[in-house]
């Protein structure tokens, strides 16, 4: 698995909110995305899976030029996301969306016709246990608490079969405890071979879990690097408080 | 007297539990806010009836029917397929005004306002469904078998897909499911099952024309699908008769029919009033639309 993004370039308007974007990420490591708010990270994602159609640049997953796709079409080749904003099925119970989530294929209406609501409990448990969500499998997504609703948010992406997991602010909004266990279930996430890449207004959070760090401003990759290099970033700190 | 009022009643209930778990099944099962459900009633109506005047035997008209709605359903979903809400809605109901327009004008085929009289029976298998009883029972088993496939379909995977779309499209899209598709398949199966409803209506009454198709009766199914509650078909099958039997209680009082007719439209606008206030999700409903 690889991801490769070059000189993209997208604007709203007069706002650049990409201008000559480029990264690339390696397999089976965790890589951070950091930088202020409208510095167009959540852009970045959006374009990687052709939610936002990109003016120009280019989008390579597996070396293959991915900007023809549809949304639904990038998904399938394995890159599974999440959204900034939570997003769940409302009225939909918690093991439907994993249910949903673990298929990778739309359910053909002639062969469901006659057919009940099938789960596999066993690995819908699995991975609620990973995230450690521990409600019963019949709540309904309005029922939960925001920070379990992350959770479920977390729990779908990872159900979904991926080679690639893009997490857009997996922390936000979160309290501190639970933070601290977000922080170690991508860190488990990654000890089974997961590529991660998540983006992260807070520069703190991603210093002991990132091992490649992709800082942004204004549209631009202003710096990359290891943790260390990038905090002593006399570049990366002017952005940070001029903000 | 009293027998074959109700049979009547009973055979336009049966029609209509057909229209309005149909139209749950696009509205409130896939979120597709349709108020476009009519006009597959009427190109059902208008097609069965034609084909039968044309010589086609009625069991094929009636299917026709169905799936001539039903190609309609998809061409609707196609040339909207970039609209969501209240904008969905506004084209569905150009929709409705398109098909109207073209049963009014279209008089080479439709005979305009004047309409198509002389509808024949249905006829099949060596047996003609002649009187009213006879009727009910036709419509009663069509009805049957319509909401049984429908229930079912809501209740198995696919359907979960579709209320999944209806929550967050988006969502779904990024779990690698092709939504489009989705929608269009629950448009199509909604729209086949008003098409046959069509063509069960105008073999009964014999004569259709384009009146019958108009925004009255688009406000008067989707009260039905709210009042029993969105995505409930318990819901939109007992609002139907519901909504269609209070009013004809109105008749015993003996009110002369200048009053008869906006006591109806009160009676119906309080109703939905009522439970708009009093359940906004309906008798039997349990979702809400965002
Ligand atoms: N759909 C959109 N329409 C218009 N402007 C947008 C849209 N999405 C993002 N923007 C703008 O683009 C800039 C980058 O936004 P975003 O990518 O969300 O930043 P970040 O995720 O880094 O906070 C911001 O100025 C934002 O207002
Ligand atoms: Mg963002």
């Amino acid at each position: 698995m690889t991801l490769k993004i070059k000189s993209i370039h997208k604007n709203f308007g007069g706002i650049k909110a990409l201008d000559k974007c480029s990264l690339e990420i390696k397999k089976g490591k965790i890589t951070a995305i950091i930088g202020p708010n409208g510095s167009g990270k959540t852009t970045l994602f959006n374009v990687i899976s052709n939610i936002i159609k990109k003016d120009k640049g280019k989008t390579y997953f597996d070396g293959k030029d991915i900007a023809r796709l549809e949304d639904f079409q990038i998904s399938r080749l394995g890159i599974s996301r999440t959204f900034q904003e939570v997003r769940l099925f409302r009225n939909l119970m918690i093991k439907d969306h994993l249910e949903i989530a673990l298929s990778d294929s739309d359910e053909k209406l002639m062969q469901n016709l006659f057919k009940k609501k099938k789960y596999d409990v066993k690995k819908i448990k699995g991975i609620l246990n990973l995230v450690g969500l521990n409600k019963s499998l019949d709540t309904f997504a309005t029922d939960l608490s925001y920070g379990q609703r992350k959770l479920l948010d977390l729990a779908v992406a990872i159900a979904k079969p991926h080679t690639l997991l893009l997490l857009d602010e997996p922390v936000a909004g979160v309290n501190p405890m639970l933070r601290k266990d977000i922080k170690k279930i991508l860190r488990e996430l990654n000890k089974r071979g997961e590529t991660i890449l998540l983006i992260e207004h807070d520069m703190n959070f991603v210093m002991d879990l990132a091992e490649q760090i992709f800082v942004m401003d204004y549209g631009r990759i202003i710096a990359e690097g290891k943790p260390k290099a990038i905090q002593n970033n006399p570049k990366v700190l002017e952005a940070y408080l001029g903000d | 007297m009293i027998w074959p009022y109700l049979t009547h009643l009973l055979i336009l209930i049966g029609i209509y539990v057909i229209l309005t778990v149909s139209l749950n099944l696009a509205l409130g099962y896939t979120g597709l806010l349709n108020l476009g459900h009519v006009a597959f009633f009427g190109i059902g109506a208008y097609t069965s009836a034609l084909l039968t005047k044309a010589g086609v035997p009625f069991l094929l008209a009636f299917i026709i029917a169905g799936i001539f709605a039903s190609i309609f359903g998809y061409l609707l979903v196609l040339a909207t397929r970039k609209l969501k809400g209240d904008y969905l809605a506004l084209a569905t109901l150009g929709f409705s005004f398109v098909i109207y327009s073209l049963m009014l004008n279209w008089t080479g085929l439709t005979r305009g306002p004047l309409g198509i009289p002389g509808i024949e029976k249905p006829s099949f298998f060596g047996l003609t469904i002649s009187s009213t009883y006879s009727y009910l029972i036709f419509v009663a088993v069509i009805c049957i078998l319509s909401v049984f496939v429908i229930y079912r379909i809501v209740k198995s995977p696919f359907g979960r897909l579709l209320e999944a779309t209806r929550d967050d499209e988006m969502g779904l899209r990024v779990l690698g499911k092709n939504t489009f598709k989705l929608k269009y398949k629950a448009m199509m199966i909604s729209a086949f099952f008003a098409g046959i409803a069509g063509s069960l209506f105008a073999h009964y009454i014999t004569y259709i024309d384009p009146s019958y198709f108009t925004i009255p009766e688009i406000i008067l199914l989707l009260s039905i699908v709210i009042v029993g509650g969105i995505a409930s078909i318990k819901g939109s099958i007992v609002s139907t008769f519901v909504i269609l039997l209070i009013p004809e209680a109105l008749r015993f009082l003996a009110l002369s029919s200048s009053i008869l007719g906006p006591a109806r439209q009160v009676i119906y606008a309080m109703i939905l009033l009522g439970i708009l206030l009093l359940r906004p999700r309906g008798i039997f409903g349990r979702v809400d639309l965002e």
